[in-house]
């Protein structure tokens, strides 16, 4: 089990935006929703591999920008009627930074 | 000042629409008392055929509710018969004694249905066909009993002889003449008519005298018989035979009255405090039995009641629709043709067309259609305006679509109809009216549009043309009746419209602002409403909202488009589609140094290099733009290209310097936001080597200038291009296309193109604004200007700030070390 790994200031990141981690385990979309909320998810729709983190963020879900899969930021889940899930990482927001862990 | 006092003796359509055009003239000067003696409110007895047919019901003819009274402070009397008027105390008595004094009487008492002077015809069963009563009873009767007869095959018998086999009746016909309507068509159309009501399963008598009509055991009418001995089964017998004026009351009082009572041009009765509209009146020597000409004498009493006194009747050309559904029958003016006259006829028996035109000293007097009735508005407005037809004389039977020019093919004849043609004849409303109404008050829904203008609320016998003009006027935006205004997205119950709308009107500016004022459902919208939030406030508050980089999909964003493996192409600015050997070196060296692999020409004639890293695209953008080169906008709701051919400059056909037009337009677009995207092409001769004829604009170089094209579209569906107008000069051509820009950008709903846009507002709007009216094409575009002024390269933008630059570094992480640490 990894630690906790600094990722950037919660300011580096817009407000419903997004910034792309890379790492061993490939590319991880952090999102920040407009309520502050900081999510991360495997940067591929589970549908075509579009990256999820140049989507539009809206509420707490992300949709994707190349055949508009919507996501749910919290789980990785695709919103009904579409069917997929991104593989979900632990985020959290400590000391005004965003921290991730890898498993 | 004291109110003075009018009374109006009469519930039905004639008396009640004089009172509505009076409170729109004058809503204070008088205390209104109406008599009505039937026990309703006003209603629409044009309409009582579809109700006997079951296609409606009695609620929804109703035209005035008893809450439309109180509302407007007239006090209604229903269920009283005004039985005399005191001309010298200046009151009217009604039968239970109620007495109103008057400064101002208007009667419209209508007519009484002519009841045959037979035996027989005060049983039971044998019954007029004039008002809800007579309505009720024909439904009852068609529930317990089988035969019914209509005497009379006039419009209205017909109507109810319909109704009735709708019914369930076995229904006969019976009529004097040798055929149908004689009134309205002439043998042959009515030939048809007879075989078409034939195969619905009626039966017909004609030239048949009814002599008698037969009690029943019950003591109820059982049997008809005519003049020449054959009798026929009858429960329900209608007379239909036609109306009389109902001038007792007005001869009670001495008035002038013969066959009518009489009025002249004001409507006024010979006693001039006194005025008459309606089936009751005889104006001219003519008592009218239709509704258009009773609203037109209900305009012009109205015009005097409130003082004005500018209005004159002076008669009416009818037209006639039959109101039975799925028979296709107009008549206007004199179609019976005569002396002095020529007839062109269509005639296809087995087609079921027939067509005749009734033509004199080279006008069109009158028309009857059978079958195919689409041109019928417009034949009756070349009739009333007694225009000259000389030269369409050849087209004229084929209907408008066939006369001259009238563009491309797919139109539907509403789109076509000029604005002052006659759409609705009950209420005398043309389709000017119905545009304007619609556009002005945001009109979507039939139902709205007759509230709004009346057209197609009296005999609905136009309620499909009107459908068309709605759907020409509002395009994509038109929702059929019944539903509702269709909203933006599952965010929010408000259309682009009133969205659009609101933003102006409440001067909102961010989108949390618009969202909460219209009550959003969503925290913060989708990924569709969102963008068209943001295009609205930065398109209609320039300068004050501010755009919203999180609410426009990544291409806008990341100012490239996203392809499919995640990578970005990059389409650097040619403007007019020109470059230099230079600019072509920094578009090699910028494909080399970041292994582009794909680089093509763009449909819009610029160089699209494809296949690059998100976090490289600063770093292309910064070689580019050291070599002079801006952001192409090849990725954005905004203008795209401004295509050229090669124009006078180099080519032996071309007449306008096309190259140096379109880079003046594309200098001055650079940075345009739109509704879509937009692309614009010059081409220097009508060769049209840039494909002008489907762009949103496309300038074409003539001789003596430019011709301007709007709303092509080479996209899904090819649209070409619609004639806007033609321009001297290259400043012209610029304020002309920019003047329709602007306007697109303010009217037009996001993702539409500029070819729906003008399919749903209509191309004569737009003329009207950009063509027409000098001072608003000014305006437009000086607004458009005042948006595009220091617009900024968004490349250069997003080079110069590291904030903005952020976006598009890769955070990379020190896993092991992290490790660490924790």
């Amino acid at each position: 089990m990894s630690g906790w790994i600094k990722v950037c200031a919660l300011d580096e990141i817009a407000p419903q935006g997004s910034r792309v981690v890379a790492s061993s385990q490939g590319d991880i979309a952090i999102f920040r929703t407009a309520d502050d909320g900081v999510f991360g998810l495997h940067d591929k729709c589970p549908h075509k591999g579009g990256p999820l983190s140049q989507g539009i963020v809206h509420g707490d879900t992300v949709t994707c920008p190349l055949h508009g899969f919507k996501i749910g930021l919290k789980d990785g889940e695709a919103v009904a009627p579409d069917k997929g899930c991104a593989r979900r990482f632990e985020v959290k927001l400590d000391g005004g930074a965003v921290w991730l862990q890898l498993t | 000042m004291k109110k003075q006092k009018l009374v109006v003796v009469g519930n039905g359509m004639a008396g009640i629409r004089a009172v509505e055009e009076l409170l729109k003239l004058a809503p204070d000067l008088y205390d209104i008392t109406v008599f009505g003696a039937e026990p309703h409110g006003n209603y629409n007895r044009i309409l009582l055929s579809p109700v006997l047919a079951g296609e409606m019901t009695i609620n929804d003819i109703i035209l005035n509710p008893l809450g439309w009274y109180a509302d407007n402070g007239i006090r209604l009397h229903v269920g009283k018969t005004v039985t005399k008027i005191d001309r010298t105390a200046r009151k009217v008595i009604a039968s239970d004694g109620t007495e109103e004094e008057y400064d101002r009487l208007l009667l419209a008492t209508g007519s009484m249905p002519f009841i045959l002077p037979i035996p027989g015809r005060d049983l039971p069963g044998v019954i007029s066909y004039r008002d809800i009563k007579d309505t009720d009873e024909m439904i009852a009767t068609a529930a317990t009993h089988k035969h019914a007869v209509v005497i009379g095959g006039g419009l209205l018998g017909l109507e109810a002889a319909n109704g009735l086999k709708l019914r369930g009746m076995d229904v006969t016909v019976v009529h004097l003449m040798p055929w149908l309507m004689e009134r309205q068509l002439d043998k042959s159309a009515a030939d048809m008519l007879k075989t078409s009501l034939e195969a619905r399963g009626l039966k017909f008598l004609l030239e048949k005298q009814t002599e008698a009509l037969i009690r029943g055991e019950s003591g109820r009418v059982c049997a008809l018989r005519f003049k020449d001995g054959l009798e026929i089964p009858a429960d329900l017998v209608v007379m239909a035979a036609g109306i009389r004026p109902n001038t007792a009351l007005a001869e009670s009082a001495r008035l002038y009255c013969n066959r009518g009572i009489v009025v002249n041009d004001t409507m006024q009765t010979y006693d001039p405090r006194i005025y008459a509209v309606g089936e009751c009146v005889a104006h001219r020597g003519i008592a009218y039995g239709l509704v258009a000409p009773l609203f037109e004498q209900a305009k012009v009493c109205a015009n005097h009641l409130a003082n004005f006194g500018i209005a004159r009747y002076s008669g009416s050309v009818l037209s006639t629709k039959l109101k039975v559904t799925g028979i296709d029958l107009f008549s206007a003016g004199n179609f019976m043709g005569g002396e002095g006259t020529d007839e062109i006829v269509l005639n296809d028996p087995s087609g079921g067309v027939y067509k005749k035109l009734v033509l004199k000293n080279d006008t069109l007097v009158g028309a009857v259609l059978y079958g195919d009735t689409a041109d019928g508005a417009w034949y009756f407005q070349l009739v009333k305006d007694a225009q000259n037809i000389h030269e369409i004389r050849d087209h004229l039977m084929f209907g408008q679509n066939h006369v001259g020019d009238v563009g491309h093919a797919g139109k539907t004849l509403a789109a076509t109809l000029p604005d002052d043609a006659q759409v609705c004849g009950c209420n005398g409303v043309c389709k000017g009216d119905i545009v304007k109404a619609i556009k002005s008050q945001g009109l979507f829904t039939l139902d709205e549009v007759r509230k709004h203008t009346k057209a197609s609320s009296s005999c609905g016998s136009c309620t499909g043309l009107v459908e068309q003009i709605l759907a020409s006027t509002v395009g994509g935006a038109y929702t059929p009746a019944d539903t509702r205004d269709k909203p933006m997205c599952g965010c929010t119950d408000h259309s682009h419209g009133v969205v659009r709308q609101t933003i102006r009107e409440r001067h909102l500016i961010t989108i949390p602002e618009a969202m909460r004022y219209m009550e959003w459902k969503t925290p913060n919208g989708c990924p569709s409403c969102r963008p068209a939030l943001n295009y609205y406030l930065i398109s209609t508050w320039p300068g004050e909202a501010k755009d919203d980089p999180q609410s426009r999909f990544i291409n806008e964003r990341a100012h490239a488009n996203i392809q499919k493996d995640g990578t970005y192409s990059v389409v650097p600015r040619m403007w007019g589609g020109l470059t230099t050997p230079s600019e072509l070196r920094a578009i090699a060296d910028v494909a080399d140094k970041y292994k582009v692999p794909t680089v093509k020409m763009t449909g819009g004639a610029r160089v699209d290099l494809l296949g690059i890293k998100k976090e490289d695209l600063p770093k292309v953008w910064a070689d580019l733009g050291a070599a002079g080169m801006v952001s192409g906008h090849a990725y954005g709701k905004s203008i795209r290209t401004v295509k050229t051919c090669v124009g006078a400059e180099h080519c032996r056909f071309g007449t306008q310097r096309s190259m140096a037009m379109g880079v003046k337009l594309e200098k001055m677009l650079f940075g345009m936001w739109s509704p879509h995207k937009v692309k614009l092409a010059v081409s220097g001769c009508p060769r049209n080597c840039a494909e002008a004829g489907i762009k949103d604009i496309g300038v074409i170089g003539v001789d003596a200038g430019y011709e301007l094209y709007v709303a092509g579209n080479g996209g899904i569906k090819t649209e070409v291009a619609e004639f806007l107008c033609k321009v001297k000069s290259d400043e012209e051509v610029m304020e002309y296309s920019g003047a329709f820009l602007q306007l697109y950008r303010e009217e037009g709903y996001y993702l539409e193109r500029t070819c729906h846009y003008v399919a749903r507002v209509g191309l004569d709007h737009v003329k009207k604004i950009v063509v027409e009216d000098a001072t608003k094409r000014k305006e437009l575009y000086e607004r458009l200007l005042f948006a595009l002024q220091d617009y900024e390269d968004p490349w250069q933008a997003a080079v110069a700030k590291p904030a903005v630059r952020r976006e598009y570094e890769v955070i990379r992480i020190k896993e092991v070390a992290a490790e660490v640490v924790s």
